[in-house]
């Protein structure tokens, strides 16, 4: 039910810079309410992306980019017996403890539970193979026990699924798949298993200890390939990988993708400068984007202005309610339930909404439930450079733990994709 | 030959009358190696001066070759130095070069800086020392701040100055086209006219140096400062626009919100590159109104960048009606628009020729791009979300688009989830005219997903139908083949970018014997190693420059390497102090670059720089 989850907490707390994510909660009857196709997609990061992804790969197929020759030898049938190959693979790999790339297991997901089945429950706790959203939330255990916080999905007692469900986190990054060396015929494969083992999927509560750089990785993988011959390796290749010390998170690779500093600075921290005093840059800025379900843009918000939990309420408010008079009219698509302005201010002024964040836990938190005043030393303290994941739901529920069963009926959510804006700390 | 022959006989006003026809600097190397009298004709005729390594050279040696030289452009670091992977001080100072023209009384008119160190001494020394300086461009520089923009503008009274640009590098190759259409003759000779800030990271000490352009500065014809982070004084920047009349190039940066800009469009209604600021405004607010009806007046707008800040989204259709105009289009700093926004502003802008985005905008409107903008040659698609959620992503299926329905196309730049075979191979196909063809997979070694094979096929397909090929960048998993096939087909690359990618140093070893023209390699991350480095290295010497990090180089074969090649720099950057310089030759180097020079050693280097 609800929820997946994606996380990208390993790479990002890895990465170093201070960028906070953007997560969402789903639930199916939002998705339904909402014209959930494009919240799935988007909401999903993980498991979703690389479902449609797989999705898209197979539609290609089909079509064949008409008239190219050049991939007519790939026929369907080739492909399912392929993936009837990965699968089996893929199994033995789960119980070898190996680990793999998310998504890759989309095309040739099994529909059978098997893979779910409890006998790989225990590797999937902290290697989960298999993002795919229909099994995460019901099968996988919690990973991460949140000790004596309150998270979310804590809260949430009226969606009995929630309970114990977990976010997985799936390195993005690695949608590819693992491939398995049946099917690999050069050694250009085996190194792409190199890099498969390293990209170990953390929980996402050992992100914040990791801290090898990801250049041992890539190098490491290159290493084993050089001495890896043709695919036969594979395993050795996976192990050592297994062994090697903390892996590696792809979007650690310094200067990967090559994207010009000064574009990541920019995109990362549009507008430091508006906290400005005396001229210069103040320290305190920290700016996040919440965006609507629905709506087509996202607003910026400097949370360092606000000084109370009201106060950023009816910002968001406001901000959203001039979204919500221009939508109604003009976008009223059947089914596509928008709030008014009114409902919106009845909603979040009673308290129906509340708003939440990821912790580095990758438990969802109150962000109610944190004193403001300590609030942004703790969750962004000035050296932080692991804080992945700050986001924002509003969901129905004064009380989260109270009203949660109306989640999903009428409620909207929010949500905020935030970023540290890096050089904003002290 | 016989015509070469006859022209020995010319006076040498006439050959350099002829001469002024070349306009390419390989034509103008070329003819000076003809004979000593074409050579001294075209050493104090040549006023354009390119040097693509700072270090390559001295300045002294490049004014006494072109004592007349009137434009220098002078690149510093290597280009992976966009990626961090070279220390910030790792050098590339523009300081010795200032100096050494100042002393020598060079006539400079126009400087352009790519990549790097410029000190506000610099550019104080710069605005002092040449009173004809009427452009100056800064493409990815760092060191100044705007104290030294400050001096630049206000010398503008004494000198004037015409054009003041600060950014991107491929963003200037478009500005200076756009400059050259525009730019009266005389005006040049005038005034300065260029200021191009672009992409530079500069520290921001006052927002008031735009005050300090003079009453008296009228000149301006470009005027960009788009990188700024800090405020700007915006009466003084509607009182230089007003004053402008000329002023044909603009870009704000994000402090200029959206009702300064109507009233800076009201006054220039003249300019032909806006770049908006910040764009939020309420749609229905008289602001936004009075904004409509200015952009309206802006028929002359051929290309738009900016909304760097939040953009309203109902705000956007104010720009609708000049959209049929716009031949170049930058919304990648634009990171708030949702797709659904950028595709009804695509549907207006038929006639683009390039088109930089941010993959939000998705397969879908790629589509839309396709079908929309069938003059289209450059386009660049960069990632929204860098770290990634990957919630609007842009897969092979958008390239594929893009290929069909753009026929004109000839530069890409295109960062991915996936790419497939079989897109590429389709994308050859249906643009065989590629220059430029640079992709970027997220994951850098992902396989092609239908089949999960590597791309070798398809950047082989791409290297062969693509003749004229000069730039190319690598991604996905990639094995020896694919650099076979570019060995084997590429034969005008210029410039190769190579992520991840190889398994032998064999694959080094094709592209080495077989890219010809092959001014620039660059590669990390890949096992090529001492085999591949030390096999042919008299090719390093028609080469520009060679980078190798996280390969498989051992220090041993670079000093190998050293020893052989007298005129060649081999740099080990050993920055976390990995190597221990006195123990064995057989440990690895994390980084190297290598580069031909004709000064030997640099005397600037960092501690951590050896040059072998």
């Amino acid at each position: 039910m609800l929820v997946i989850e994606l996380v990208l907490g390993c790479n990002r707390a890895l990465s170093g810079g201070n960028s906070l994510k953007i997560l969402r909660l789903m639930s199916p009857p939002l998705m339904g309410v909402e014209g959930g196709g494009q919240g799935n997609v988007s909401c999903m990061a993980s498991s979703a992306s690389m479902d449609s992804v797989s999705q898209k790969g197979l539609g290609l197929k089909e079509r064949n980019y008409l008239g190219l020759s050049d991939c007519s030898s790939v026929d369907s049938s080739t492909v399912s017996s392929l993936s009837e190959e990965n699968k089996i693979n893929l199994n033995l790999k789960a119980t070898e403890l190996r680990l793999g790339l998310p998504g890759s297991q989309s095309p040739e997901r099994d529909p059978e539970p098997n893979l779910l089945s409890s006998g790989k429950l225990d590797e999937k706790l902290w290697f989960p193979l298999i993002p795919s959203k229909d099994g995460i939330c019901s099968s996988v255990q919690k990973v991460v026990v949140s000790g004596n916080k309150r998270g979310y999905s804590d809260t949430i007692d009226g969606l009995p699924e929630m309970k114990g469900s977990m976010f997985i986190e799936g390195n993005w990054m690695f949608n590819a798949a693992v491939t398995d060396s049946e099917t690999q015929k050069s050694a250009g494969q085996a190194k792409f298993s190199g890099n498969a083992g390293m990209n170990v999927m953390l929980p996402s509560g050992l992100s914040g200890t990791q801290t090898t750089t990801m250049k041992d990785g890539p190098t490491k993988a290159s290493q084993e390939r050089a001495h890896a011959t043709n695919g036969t390796s594979h395993n050795k290749v996976n192990s050592s990988n297994n062994n090697a010390s903390p892996p590696a998170a792809k979007a650690q690779v310094v200067g990967w993708p090559p994207i010009r500093a000064y574009r990541k600075n920019t995109l990362a921290t549009s507008s430091k400068n508006n906290d400005e005093v005396d001229g210069k840059p103040g320290p305190g800025a920290l700016f996040v984007k919440v965006s609507m379900d629905g709506a087509p843009y996202l607003r910026k918000v400097d949370l360092r202005s606000y000084s109370t939990y009201q106060e950023l309420s009816s910002a968001l408010e406001k901000m959203f309610s001039c979204f919500t008079i221009g939508q109604c009219g003009s976008q009223g698509a059947p089914g596509r339930e928008m709030l008014s302005e009114s409902k919106l201010r009845d909603l979040l002024h009673g308290s129906e909404y509340v708003l939440t964040y990821e912790d580095k836990d990758g438990d969802w938190m109150l962000v109610g439930d944190v004193p403001w005043e300590t609030r942004w030393s703790l969750l962004f303290p000035a050296a932080c450079a692991t804080w992945d994941a700050l986001r924002f739901h509003y969901t129905s529920g004064s009380k989260p733990v109270s009203r949660a069963a109306g989640l999903g009926s009428n409620s909207k959510f929010f949500d905020a994709c935030a970023r540290n804006l890096s050089e904003l700390g002290p | 030959m016989c015509l070469a022959y006859m022209m020995n006989y010319f006076p040498e006003e006439v050959l350099e009358h002829v001469f002024d026809f070349l306009a390419s600097h390989r034509d103008r190397n070329a003819v000076s190696l003809v004979c000593q009298s074409w050579y001294r004709v075209e050493r104090f005729s040549r006023e354009k001066v390119f040097i693509g390594n700072c270090y390559a050279i001295i300045p002294e040696r490049v004014i006494a070759r072109f004592p007349r030289v009137r434009s220098l452009t002078l690149k510093g670091k290597p280009h992976f130095a966009d990626f961090n992977l070279v220390p910030s001080d790792w050098g590339g100072f523009v300081l010795p070069w200032i100096e050494a023209m100042a002393r020598s009384g060079v006539n400079l008119e126009e400087l352009r800086l790519k990549r790097m160190v410029v000190s506000d001494e610099s550019l104080e020394l710069l605005a002092r020392s040449f009173p004809n300086l009427r452009s100056l461009v800064l493409v990815s520089c760092e060191g100044f701040t705007t104290d030294g923009l400050a001096a630049i503008a206000s010398n503008c009274s004494v000198t004037p100055l015409g054009e003041l640009a600060i950014g991107d590098a491929d963003a200037m190759v478009g500005l200076i086209l756009v400059l050259a259409m525009i730019t009266p003759k005389v005006a040049l000779t005038l005034f300065l006219m260029e200021l191009d800030l672009q992409e530079n990271e500069v520290e921001d000490c006052r927002g008031q140096w735009l005050s300090c352009f003079p009453d008296s500065c009228t000149s301006l014809v470009s005027l960009n400062f788009a990188c700024l982070k800090g405020e700007v004084n915006l009466a003084a920047l509607e009182r230089l626009v007003a004053r402008n009349h000329n002023l044909r190039s603009l870009r704000l940066n994000h402090a200029v919100p959206l009702d300064a800009l109507q009233k800076i469009l009201m006054q220039a209604p003249q300019l032909v590159d806006l770049g908006t600021g910040s764009y939020v405004h309420d749609p229905d607010s008289d602001t936004y109104n009075k904004l409509k009806s200015a952009v309206q007046k802006c028929t002359s707008i051929r290309s738009l960048s900016g909304f760097l800040e939040d953009v309203a989204p109902r705000c956007l259709p104010a720009i609708y009606p000049i959209c049929l105009n716009l031949t170049s289009l930058n919304l990648s700093y634009a990171s708030l628009i949702h797709s659904s926004e950028l595709i009804k502003l695509i549907h207006h802008c038929s006639q683009l020729q390039r088109l930089w985005i941010l993959d939000c905008i998705g397969d879908k409107g790629l589509g839309v791009v396709a079908s929309t903008c069938k003059e289209l040659q450059e386009l660049r698609v960069f990632p929204s979300d860098i770290y990634g959620v990957g919630s609007a992503v842009v897969t092979e299926e958008g390239l594929v688009a893009i290929s069909a329905g753009c026929p004109k196309l000839n530069s890409i730049l295109y960062f991915c989830q996936q790419m497939t075979n079989a897109a590429l191979i389709t994308v050859a196909k249906n643009c065989p005219n590629f220059i430029r063809f640079r992709l970027c997979t997220l994951n850098p070694t992902i396989p092609d997903p239908v089949t999960m094979q590597p791309l070798d096929e398809g950047f082989g397909a791409i290297v062969q139908s693509c003749k004229g090929l000069k730039r190319l960048s690598l991604s996905g998993l990639l094995t020896d083949q694919v650099f076979l096939y570019i060995g084997m087909y590429a034969e005008q690359l210029e410039m190769l970018s190579v992520a991840f990618a190889g398994n032998s140093d064999k694959g080094m070893l094709y592209v080495l014997n077989g890219c010809k023209k092959l001014k620039k390699l660059e590669i990390r991350d890949s096992p090529f190693g001492n085999v591949a480095l030390l096999a042919d290295v008299g090719k390093y010497e028609t080469m520009r420059s060679l980078w190798m990090s996280s390969c498989e180089v051992t220090l041993g074969a670079c000093k190998t390497l050293a020893k052989k090649m007298p005129r060649l720099n081999v740099e080990v950057i050993n920055e976390n102090d990995l190597i221990d310089a006195s123990s064995d030759d057989r440990q690895k180097v994390e980084k190297m670059y290598l580069y031909r020079t004709l000064v030997g050693p640099r005397e600037d280097a960092p501690e951590f720089v050896w040059t072998l």
